[in-house]
C-alpha cells in the first residue's frame, strides 16, 4: 500500500525517520548512518543485520547494546539514559537500538 | 749375560761391583766394538782382594728362595703384656711391586646396584641423553676411595651437571662449597580497598512497531521537512542572531573555562608569590628587631613588602586606607596633586598576600583624592576625586564602575574634595557619608537605592559675619574628621591653617576655631583612646597636638620640613608617626619622649620623592606609606615603638583603653596644670 505512493512521489518521502531518540546528537547520527547500511546489506535476513548492528555498537560504544528489527512488534525496555535509538527504516522496517548491561 | 761373577765374601759390594762393572763394560765394549783392542789379559783393579790359589778356586752354593730380600729377618717388638722384647718369627715376606687401583665395580654389590638404580634414573629424561652418559661416567669416578680432593672434584662435577639436567634426587651438597643461607624481606601488610561505583542511569522504554505505525510516522516526517524548507528560505538574519548569539554563547563559555580556573589560579598566585617573597612574610610574621634593646628608647621601621602596579606609574598616592574587616587588605588612591596636570586616576586594592599585583583596579577619569572604606560594610568604598565628584564603589559586585555616582545635578563640589568620612547609619538606616572640599562646603551624601542624596552640612560661603575679610578668610577645607565617639562632632581643617571644630547639627557656625597653622592644614586625625586629643600636621613643618577644649596646642613639633599626613597608632594614645617630604618616617611616643622622635627614618631609595600618605595596620604592626610615585611602601615597626602599657593579667580591652586614656590624659594634665595657674 504505502510503498507504491512513495514511488510516484518519487522518492520524496524519507526512507529513515527517527522515531524516539535521547542520544547525543553525532552519537545519533553514527547509529542511524550504521543501522542504514546493516539493514540494506542484509535487506532479507533481519538476524544478520541485527547481530551487525549490535557488534559495531558494542566496538564502537562501549558493551551490552541490544538490537531489535523487526515489522511488528511491541516493545518495554530498560535502557542507560542518553543510549537508545528508535528508527523506521525503508517504509516497513522498525529497528530499536539500545544500551542496558 | 754378565761375565763376572767373582761374589765377595765381605767386600763392600758397592764400589767394587761398580768397579767390576767398569770392568765388564770395558771388556764388553772390546767384545762388542771391536775397534779398540786392549789385550786379553786379566786387568786387576788395584783394591782388589788379594786371594790365594786355593781360596779361589773354593766353590760356593747358593740357593734361590722367595724369600723377600728386602724383608726384615729379625723383627723385634715390645710386649707391653710380658714387658719384655720378643723375636716374631715370621715375618712377611710379601714384596708388592707394583699397585694399581681400579673403577670395576661387580655387579651385584651394593655399590654396584645402587648405581645402576642412578643408571635408570638418568636415562628416562629422553632430552638428555647424553648429560645421562656423561652421568654414568662421572658416577663411576666416585668410586675410588681414599683420595679426598679428587672426591671432592668428582662430586663436584656430578652436582653441576646433575643441575643441568634437572635431576629430582637430592644431590647431597658437601659442606665446604655450598652453604644454605635464607633470608624474608619486609612485606608490607595486605591491605584491602573497595569502592563502588554508582551505576549509569536507566530509564524504560516501550512502543509498538506495526505498519501502520510506521507509515503514519513516516508522513509526519515528511511534514516536518518541508517546514524545515520554508524555514530554510526565511530571511537569513535570523541565522546571524542565531550566529551572534552562539558566538556569545562560546566567549561565554570560554570565560566560563577561565573563570572556573580563576579562583584556583588566584591562590597559585599568592602561593607562588609567598614563596619568592618568603623571607619578607617571615620578618613580617616573625622578626623583631633584637638590636632594640641596645637602641635605648629608639627604634626601627623595617621595610617589607611594596606594591606596585604599572599602569600608576606616573600618578602619587593620594589617600590610603585600610580595610577594617580583612586586615591584609587595603586601599590605595592615586591621582596626581599638581595643578597644572591632571589626568587619570585609579582605585586600587591591594593585600599583603601579594603585592605583586593589586586584587582589584578601578580606573577612573580624574584623579583620585581621598578614600575610606566602611567599618562595618567593608565592600564599600566611597572615593572623592579632583573634579569635585565622590562615587562609592562596591567591591561585591562585577565591573569597574561605581555603583554610585556624584553629578553635577546631584551636587557635587565644584573643586576637589580633600576628605571622605563614612558615618553611621543616619535615621533611615541608610548608609552615609561625608566629604569635605575646597569650595568651602562639607556635604553629607546618603545612599538612597541608585542615588546619592546630598545634604549640605556647613556651607562655609554663609557662615561667619559678612565682611570681606571674613570671607576672603572662610575658604577651602582641606581635611576632616569625626569623633570616634560623639558622632555630630567633627572638625575641619582649612586651607589657611585654621581648625573649625564643628557640629553637623549647627550648620552656619562653628563651634570652635583655632588657629592652628600658617599653611593649608593637610591632615587632621581625633586621637583613638582619648576622647578630648587630636593631632594636626600641615605644610608649615609642624605637627600640633590639641586638646579641643583648650585653644593652643599640648605639644608642637617642628620637623624642618612639610608634613605630608600625619596618624596614630591604633594600639596605643601616644604614638603617632609621620611622613614628610623629604622620604622620612617619622614616629613619635609621647610617653618615651615629648620632644623628640624616637625613630626617623628615610624609606624611600630614590631622592626627591615625596612621602604623600601614612596609615596604620589596625591590627599588625604594619605601617603602609605612598609616595607620590605611586608606590606603597609597607614597614614594620620595631618592638621599640610599640610599646604598649603592661597589661595585667586578665585585663579586658575596655580596661586597656582606659589605661591608654589614663596615660595621656596624664601627659596633658602636666601640661595643663601650668596653664591653669596663669592669671587668666
Amino acid at each position: 500500500e504505502t510503498p507504491p505512493v512513495d514511488g510516484r512521489r518519487g522518492g520524496a518521502l524519507p526512507s529513515v525517520c527517527p522515531q524516539h531518540t535521547d542520544m547525543p546528537e553525532e552519537m545519533r547520527v553514527e547509529t542511524m548512518e550504521l543501522c542504514v547500511t546493516a539493514c540494506e546489506k542484509f535487506a532479507t535476513n533481519n538476524e544478520s543485520a541485527a547481530k551487525m548492528i549490535k557488534e559495531s555498537m558494542d566496538k564502537k560504544f562501549g558493551s551490552s547494546w541490544h538490537v531489535v528489527i523487526g515489522e511488528g512488534f511491541g516493545f518495554e525496555v530498560t535502557h542507560e539514559v542518553k543510549n537508545l535509538l528508535y528508527m523506521f527504516f525503508g517504509g516497513s522496517l522498525a529497528v530499536c537500538v539500545w544500551k542496558c548491561s | 749375560m754378565r761375565k763376572a761373577s767373582t761374589v765377595q765374601k765381605v767386600a763392600p759390594p758397592g764400589p767394587k761391583s761398580n768397579k767390576n762393572k767398569k770392568k765388564d763394560e770395558e771388556e764388553a765394549v772390546d767384545a762388542g766394538g771391536g775397534r779398540v783392542s786392549y789385550g786379553k789379559a786379566l786387568i786387576k783393579p788395584p783394591d782388589q782382594l788379594e786371594l790365594t790359589e786355593a781360596e779361589l778356586k773354593e766353590e760356593i752354593t747358593r740357593t734361590l728362595t722367595a724369600n723377600n730380600p728386602h724383608a726384615p729377618q729379625n723383627i723385634v717388638h715390645y710386649s707391653f703384656k710380658e714387658r719384655s722384647f720378643k723375636v716374631t718369627s715370621a715375618v712377611d715376606q710379601l714384596a708388592v711391586l707394583f699397585e694399581m687401583e681400579g673403577n670395576l665395580v661387580h655387579i651385584d654389590s651394593d655399590e654396584g646396584r645402587r648405581l645402576r638404580a642412578k643408571e635408570i634414573l638418568a636415562n628416562e629424561p629422553a632430552t638428555v641423553n647424553t648429560g645421562a652418559e656423561a652421568d654414568e661416567e662421572e658416577l663411576a669416578l666416585p668410586e675410588e676411595g681414599g683420595r679426598e680432593v679428587d672426591e671432592v672434584g668428582e662430586e663436584d662435577r656430578p652436582d653441576s651437571v646433575a643441575s643441568k639436567t634437572g635431576m629430582k634426587e637430592q644431590k647431597a651438597t658437601n659442606q665446604f662449597n655450598f652453604c644454605e643461607r635464607a633470608s624474608q624481606t619486609l612485606n608490607n601488610p595486605p591491605r584491602e580497598i573497595s569502592c563502588q561505583t554508582e551505576p549509569p542511569p536507566r530509564s524504560v522504554f516501550g512502543a509498538t512497531v506495526s505498519q501502520w505505525e510506521i507509515y503514519d510516522a513516516y508522513v509526519m516526517e515528511l511534514q516536518k521537512q518541508e517546514k524545515n524548507k520554508e524555514k530554510q528560505k526565511a530571511p537569513t538574519l535570523r541565522k546571524d542572531v542565531d550566529k551572534s548569539r552562539n558566538k556569545t554563547m562560546l566567549t561565554e563559555t570560554a570565560n566560563d573555562d577561565i573563570t572556573k580556573v580563576r579562583k584556583g589560579a588566584k591562590i597559585l598566585e599568592r602561593m607562588v608569590h609567598q614563596n619568592t617573597f618568603d623571607d619578607i612574610a617571615q620578618d613580617f610574621k616573625y622578626f623583631e628587631d633584637g638590636s632594640d634593646e641596645f637602641r635605648g628608647q629608639e627604634g626601627t621601621l623595617l621595610p617589607l613588602w611594596k606594591f606596585q602596579y604599572d599602569k600608576a606609574k606616573g600618578l602619587s598616592v593620594t589617600a590610603l586606607c585600610w580595610n577594617k574587616k580583612y586586615p591584609d587588605l587595603f586601599a590605595v588612591g592615586m591621582g596626581s596633586y599638581d595643578f597644572n596636570y591632571q589626568g587619570r586616576g585609579m582605585l586600587v586594592f591591594y593585600s599583603l598576600k601579594n603585592s605583586a599585583f593589586p586584587e582589584r583596579i578601578y580606573p577612573t577619569d580624574s584623579g583620585v583624592m581621598c578614600l575610606d572604606i566602611h567599618e562595618q560594610h567593608s565592600y564599600l568604598t566611597a572615593v572623592g576625586f579632583y573634579d569635585g565628584c565622590v562615587a562609592v564603589y562596591n567591591l561585591k559586585r562585577e565591573g569597574s564602575e561605581p555603583v554610585y555616582k556624584s553629578t553635577v545635578k546631584t551636587g557635587k563640589h565644584t573643586d576637589p574634595v580633600w576628605q571622605v568620612c563614612w558615618q553611621n547609619n543616619d535615621m533611615d538606616d541608610r548608609h552615609n557619608f561625608c566629604s569635605v572640599s575646597s569650595d568651602g562646603r562639607v556635604v553629607s551624601w546618603a545612599l538612597v537605592k541608585n542615588e546619592l542624596v546630598f545634604t549640605d552640612i556647613i556651607r562655609r560661603s554663609l557662615a561667619g559675619p559678612e565682611s570681606a575679610q571674613q570671607r576672603g578668610i572662610l575658604a577651602c577645607g582641606t581635611s576632616l574628621d569625626f569623633h570616634k565617639q560623639i558622632d555630630y562632632l567633627f572638625l575641619v581643617g582649612t586651607g589657611e591653617g585654621k581648625i573649625h571644630k564643628c557640629s553637623k547639627t549647627y550648620s552656619s557656625k562653628y563651634l570652635e576655631t583655632y588657629d592652628a597653622h600658617s599653611r593649608a592644614v593637610d591632615a587632621i586625625k581625633w586621637n583613638h583612646f582619648h576622647p578630648k586629643v587630636f593631632i594636626s600636621c600641615s605644610s608649615d613643618w609642624t605637627i600640633k597636638i590639641w586638646d579641643h577644649t583648650i585653644n593652643t596646642p599640648m605639644f608642637t613639633f617642628d620637623l624642618k620640613v612639610p608634613v605630608g599626613d600625619v596618624a596614630w597608632a591604633p594600639y596605643s594614645s601616644t604614638i603617632f608617626a609621620a611622613v614628610t617630604t623629604d622620604g622620612k618616617v617619622h614616629v613619635f611616643d609621647l610617653n618615651i619622649n615629648k620632644y623628640e622622635e624616637i625613630c626617623k627614618q628615610a624609606v624611600v631609595v630614590k631622592k626627591k620623592t615625596e612621602l604623600t600618605h601614612i596609615e596604620f595596620n589596625p591590627i599588625y604592626p604594619l605601617l603602609i606609606v605612598g609616595d607620590d610615585r605611586g608606590n606603597v611602601i609597607s614597614l614594620k615597626l620595631s618592638p621599640n615603638l610599640r610599646k604598649k602599657p603592661k597589661a595585667k593579667r586578665g585585663q579586658d580591652p575596655p580596661q586597656r583603653t582606659e589605661v591608654e586614656v589614663a596615660k595621656m590624659e596624664k601627659l596633658l594634665s602636666l601640661l595643663r596644670e601650668p596653664e591653669e595657674s596663669l592669671p587668666a
